[in-house]
């Protein structure tokens, strides 16, 4: 345990939590939006991977895979939400169990189409390698996830902060009775929040895809931890998100690393402790 | 004769029936009624949350998990349990799984509503996260296998008999809980799920009601555990994932909220799609996840408001053939 082990960990534990971001910061707005509990988030992720394999398998380009993923999950979530969703009106856990009943027919889906293999996402040559600094190997993959998370994550902060249609999903996420009270369409901004956070789990499915694989199983092995990840940052906060996927990241692989018989445990053990002491989580909007 | 005397007779009939002819099928049939019967146990748990309390539970799983793990834990290194003291397992594994419920409780009562459900959520992935990796005790993925089945006087290995012992543990769980959301205590319960608030403010304790609630369902949840252990021969991660309490929930909420029997249905239902229907076509996943949409989106009730459903389109249609139907709204003059 010298300075170097603490060092590639800590790493290690900054770039998964990138991925988590991706996940995390998706299903928060969704929940900060619309409170619904979306069990499908795990879906959109796995089901990202597989249509990125597919553009890979067909186009040979894993640059073009990431778009196109990211854009027929958000068409998927948008239909979700519109057709499904929408008719239910405000009835949390009904919602919650249709997403769930999504989950199960995503998982049949993906089982047809990608038969029930593991794959691997190769990403170019170029993001294979690893650098060295200062005796530490670094893989140049893991930096450019969290170079993908720090983008994406300014962008919809500045987005959310700086444009008035952050303001009006600001509104939203406060209180939607008052945002439709002051004339802004409520109904237009959970379908496009939901959209949303289905696109940014795909792309975290894409870019997960590389080290963690896509693989049957791999949407319920993820919800968890998206929920730990929402639940310690606090739901419907995008800085929460950020500080949620970082300390779940860190503290899933220093978990693994230094007591890994109870790692799960040290995870979620802390997660229901927050949601009993402070329901919001830790830096949620009240 | 009430109709509520005629709905118990009906289901004590179906239920007896079942007792009556399961036994004399395949072995096949035995086994799928047996795993229906023993998982029942844990849903008729989740429902008394749910439809009785208003508590949506996602992570019940655990308490089924204690008493799985807790029955192959001691056979396999104790050897307990394996004869006479099958019972003793039985209590001990309803005590630990209360006891955990109990400590877990008191956390999860903090929360309502959609909070509740991820609480319990965690709750259960922190069980879940301990049988998988915690390698030297649980196995980790790859489980403890039960080798043998408890023989005391009766053996349990003999197919028939294990399904008689698990109808029996079966329909004593559904009278106790029966009786139990009948009983005032239950009625609170109900009152609860209604509008806390005002059962607050007639001076119930809605907090230890819950509590108490919460620790029976655990109870029930153990029970269920030490038989499934012994159903599948094999106690593994399966038993306490996440998907194994959304299955349970979703069980009660396919059959009906709030009549225990009908998530008993919504679990002989999905038991049948999945172990049976799996064999003959491998697009049986389409058919449980299009019933649990559709039941979501179409019938809130489930499956046991179906008569109802029925006799309220019947009494529409036959008034609207005698003519009793809503006057038109009358048009403006011109």
């Amino acid at each position: 345990m010298n300075a170097q082990f603490w060092l590639i960990q800590t790493f290690n534990g900054l770039s998964y939590g990138a991925l988590l971001f991706l996940v995390g910061s998706g299903l928060s707005l969704i929940f900060g939006v619309m409170r619904i509990v979306n069990l499908a988030h795990g879906s959109y992720f796995l089901l990202g991977g597989y249509v990125a394999l597919s553009v890979i398998w067909s186009t040979g380009s894993w640059v073009l895979a990431i778009p196109a993923a990211a854009l027929a999950i958000a068409l998927l979530g948008l239909v979700m939400e519109r057709l499904f969703l929408r008719p239910l009106g405000f009835d949390p856990l009904r919602q919650v169990l249709l997403t769930v009943g999504f989950a199960f027919l995503f998982q049949q889906a993906a089982l047809d189409i990608w038969t029930g293999n593991p794959f691997d996402i190769n990403p170019p040559a170029a993001l294979s390698r690893s650098i060295v600094v200062g005796g530490l190997h670094l893989p140049v993959y893991r930096m450019f996830m969290i170079g993908v998370a720090l983008v994406i994550g300014l962008a919809l902060w500045l987005t959310m902060e700086k444009t008035r249609l952050g303001a009006t999903i600001r509104a939203t996420v406060d209180d939607a009775q008052m945002a439709r009270g002051v004339g802004i369409n409520t109904s237009l901004i959970s379908t496009l929040i939901f959209a949303l956070g289905a696109l940014l789990a795909a792309v975290g499915g894409v870019i997960g895809g590389a080290f963690l694989g896509v693989y049957p199983g791999l949407d319920f092995e993820m919800l968890p931890i998206a929920f730990a990840v929402v639940i310690i940052g606090g739901m419907g906060s995008l800085g929460g998100a950020a500080i949620g996927a970082l300390i779940v990241g860190l503290a899933d692989n220093f978990g693994k690393a230094l007591f890994p018989e109870v790692s799960y445990f040290t995870l979620y053990a802390p997660m229901a402790l927050i949601l009993a002491v402070r329901p919001t989580g830790l830096f949620g909007r009240e | 004769m009430s109709a509520a005397r005629i709905k118990i007779l009906a289901v004590a009939a179906v239920l007896a029936a079942a007792a009556l002819i399961v036994p004399h099928t395949n072995s096949f049939i035995i086994l799928l009624a047996t795993r229906a019967f023993a998982f029942s146990i844990l849903v008729m748990s989740v429902d008394l949350l749910l439809g009785f309390t208003g508590l949506a539970s996602m992570g019940q799983a655990a308490y089924l998990g204690i008493g799985a793990y807790l029955t192959a834990i001691l056979a396999t290194r104790y050897h307990i349990g394996l004869g006479w003291d099958f019972w003793l397992v039985l209590v001990l594994a309803m005590l630990g799984s209360a006891l955990l419920a109990a400590l877990f409780g008191l956390l999860a009562m903090r929360a309502s509503g959609v909070y509740f459900l991820m609480i319990t959520l965690a709750l259960g992935q922190c069980v879940w996260g301990l049988a998988y990796r915690w390698n030297s005790l649980t196995g980790g993925d790859n489980g403890i296998n039960l080798s043998q089945r408890p023989k005391f006087g009766i053996d349990l290995a003999d197919e028939a008999t294990f399904f008689y012992v698990v109808f029996v543990l079966f329909a004593l769980s559904l009278i106790v809980l029966y009786t139990l959301v009948h009983s005032p205590f239950g009625r609170s319960l109900t009152g609860i799920r209604e509008r806390e608030l005002r059962m607050k403010v007639l001076g119930y304790n809605t907090w230890l009601h819950k509590y108490l609630a919460f620790i029976v369902a655990g109870a029930f949840g153990g029970l269920a555990g030490v038989l499934w252990a012994h159903t599948a021969g094999i106690v593994g991660t399966d038993d306490v994932v996440l998907t194994t309490s959304v299955d349970a929930l979703l069980m009660v909420v396919l059959g009906g909220a709030g009549t225990l029997i009908g998530g008993v249905i919504g679990a002989a239902l999905v038991t049948f799609v999945r172990e049976y229907l799996s064999t003959l076509v491998h697009w049986w996943q389409y058919v449980l996840g299009g019933i649990y949409v559709l039941v979501i989106l179409y019938l809130p009730g489930g499956l046991m408001s179906v008569p109802q459903r029925l006799r309220e389109w019947r009494t529409a249609s036959g008034a609207a053939d005698k003519g009793v139907v809503m006057p038109a709204p009358a048009r403006g003059a011109g």
